[in-house]
């Protein structure tokens, strides 16, 4: 059978996907009548029910003709990577990450860390001014975060502060 | 008259030189990023809410108030000038905004966004402060029975109103109430769907989510499209008064607006995006007057109408979080935390118990639109500057302040790579068509209307008739089927389609 529309067809079989997963793990837990509910009562519920709505919107994708296909269209990775990326090591620089015996590097480190990669996911990409633009996020994190609003994030490696 | 008594006693409260200064600061915060597109006040307000504790209560939700409602005027002025909206509740504003300012008339569409708000944003807190007490009466009759079919109600409304295909919002509200489910289930005290990750028994972050789809997934959703040039109208902004002949057309449609976005906003799901849409969809079906340009052509209602609708919704969205206890959109949910934080539960005891905040926050939202005018229209020319500046350098520091935004909520950084899954995530809802702001609304939600069910079906020791016997529930659930109902008749249906096809 012809997909009439790509989009909704994929949507509705990650809805019953996602649906079917709560459901059944709803089932580990005591389900419980409704005047007694446990702890799977509502996800069980809300699982079956969104398969349930999935199934429909599949079913319509194959059915109801659309003008276009309504194509997903094709998946640009550059931009998700790096924007991913950069935030899972900012996450890694600013916390360390003992598995690995790295230490916390403090928000400087990360900050420009963070900005170089992510400034990757742009078409354009100027190192000296995304070095200038990194020196500024700095300064202003700094100002903002620590002095203004004296947040506890560590700022410095934590092999220098000891 | 207790409301004057109460509005001299909120004036008092906010005419304080501190909560002036926090009124400011947040008005001015909030233009900011109204301006600047890919940030919004979801974004700003999750960070700021850690450096809240230091405040005292009635400043911090001052400041924060300032955030949500100063963004609707300054989104739309983005909107206007570069055809981005810079907030997503100025989307529509882009489509006559956009071609006035090309035809060299961007100055009216400003002042009509601009006096419309204020217009708007003045009633809109009139409407608060003369509809919360009485609500705040009703609220105390509100069993779980009630409190569970509001949330129905507004669900299905915020689903009817502002979005393109019903059964992927309906499905996206279920998906959101399932996320929302992860961690500990306060009744039985089971990690339900945690993986025996100790952070996610807590749930997952609220601000992590949001952050995820709306801040990355919109950045990389610009990134990924081609590069088109857009024309920025910054030095042809002269003559910000709009004609009288403006005045007529755009007079009607702010009433109109006003009106519309007062009522949406009260609606739990509700709030400034779903107003504006529906401004919008109005004006479109209302017969124009003779030689009065096309809508999409640069026609002043089409501006005034969505940009007033906007303000009163941000301004009403308030009704239903101080008097229920209910927030009605993501902004709302973290005013909650905000609330919270200084050990004030929101419910409708806080006007009894905590008066002086709750008035105070109202009359400081008068302040907050006298100071959003004169920073949006005299002071205009500042904040166009800012749109000169390069998306390149732009989105590195948005992704910046969402990593550290989110990584201060709970000073972990667990949450830090959720808001990485949650772009990736929210990418992928972009490309496959499905919407993330009904998704939200069910996050929130998720656990307050499993609780009023569990309380619910217990007090009616499992009759499911609870709903429809008891007259408040089922007045509120009729509503709700009712307008299901209405979106589904053909002649309507077809209607409502046409009006969300040029988003």
């Amino acid at each position: 059978m012809n997909i009439k529309s790509q989009k909704d067809f994929f949507s509705g079989v990650v809805f019953m996907a996602v649906g079917g997963a709560f459901a059944w793990g709803a089932t580990n837990y005591t389900v419980g009548t409704g005047a007694r509910m446990g702890p799977g009562y509502f996800p069980l519920m809300l699982g079956i029910l969104l398969a349930l709505l999935g199934a429909v919107i599949t079913f319509k994708a194959m059915v109801v003709e659309t003008e276009d296909g309504e194509k997903v269209g094709k998946w640009i990775w550059r931009p998700v990577g790096y924007i991913v990326a950069a935030n899972i090591v900012f996450g890694i620089l600013l916390g360390g990450m003992p598995s690995i015996k790295l230490p916390a590097m403090g928000m400087v480190i990360a900050i420009i860390a963070l900005t170089l990669i992510a400034a990757k996911a742009g078409t354009e990409f100027i190192l000296k001014e995304i070095l200038i633009l990194a020196a500024i996020l700095v300064a202003g994190s700094y100002v903002t975060f620590i002095l203004l609003l004296k947040l506890q994030i560590p700022v410095w490696p934590a092999f220098i502060t000891g | 008259m207790d409301l004057i008594a109460n509005l001299s006693l909120g004036f008092g409260v906010a005419f304080t030189p501190i909560n002036l200064l926090y009124a400011l600061i947040g008005c001015v915060l909030g233009t900011l990023i109204g301006v600047l597109p890919g940030i919004g006040p979801v974004a700003t307000i999750a960070m700021l809410l850690p450096a809240t504790y230091a405040l005292p209560p009635v400043s911090a939700l001052i400041m924060l108030a300032g955030i949500y409602y100063g963004a609707q005027y300054g989104g739309s002025t983005t909107a206007i000038l570069v055809n981005l909206p810079g907030e997503s509740s100025s989307i529509v504003t882009c489509i006559d905004g956009y071609q006035m300012a090309r035809q060299g008339r961007a100055g009216p569409a400003l002042a009509a966004a601009g006096l419309g708000s204020f217009f708007a944003g003045c009633v809109g807190t009139l409407i608060l402060a003369a509809f919360a007490p009485p609500l705040t009466e009703l609220a105390f009759k509100f069993g779980p029975a009630e409190y569970f079919s509001l949330m129905i109600l507004g669900l299905i409304g915020a689903v009817v109103l502002a979005s393109g295909s019903l059964l992927k919002a309906i499905a996206m509200i279920i998906l959101g109430l399932l996320l929302g489910l992860v961690g500990t289930d306060v009744n039985s005290g089971v990690a339900r769907y945690s993986f025996n990750i100790p952070e996610l028994t807590d749930g997952i972050g609220f601000v992590a989510v949001a952050m995820g789809v709306f801040g990355y997934g919109e950045i990389i959703s610009n990134l990924a499209l081609p590069e088109e040039h857009r024309e920025v109208f910054t030095a042809k902004v002269q003559g910000l008064w709009p004609t009288k002949q403006d005045f007529k057309n755009m007079v009607p449609a702010v009433l109109r607006g006003t009106f519309l976005g007062s009522a949406l906003g009260i609606l739990p799901g509700g709030g400034a995006l779903l107003a504006s849409f529906a401004a919008y969809a109005l004006e479109k079906k209302l017969k124009s007057k003779p030689g009065e340009v096309p809508f999409g052509k640069g026609n002043i209602r089409g501006v005034a109408g969505p940009e007033s609708a906007n303000n009163a919704g941000a301004q009403t969205s308030f009704i239903p979080l101080l008097t229920l206890g209910i927030p009605p959109n993501a902004v709302m949910a973290l005013m909650v935390g905000a609330m919270t934080i200084h050990n004030i539960q929101p419910g409708p005891q806080v006007m009894t118990s905590n008066p002086e905040l709750f008035w105070g926050l109202i009359a400081s939202m008068w302040i907050g639109n006298a100071m959003l005018i004169i920073l949006n229209l005299p002071l205009i020319g500042m904040w166009i500057k800012l749109l000169t500046v390069p998306y390149r350098w732009l989105f590195p520091a948005i992704v910046l302040f969402c990593a550290i935004g989110v990584y201060t909520t709970n000073n972990s950084t667990f949450d830090i790579w959720l808001v990485a899954g949650f772009g990736f995530i929210g990418y992928a809802f972009n490309k496959l068509g499905m919407e993330p702001s009904p998704m939200m609304l069910g996050f929130i939600l998720g656990p307050m209307m499993e609780e009023n069910l569990r309380r619910a079906l217990l007090l009616s020791r499992g009759n499911w008739g609870v709903f429809v016997t008891r007259g408040l529930s089922a007045g509120l659930l009729a509503a709700a089927a009712l307008m299901l109902v209405i979106v589904l008749l053909p002649s309507i249906k077809a209607k409502r389609e046409e009006a969300f096809v040029e988003e």
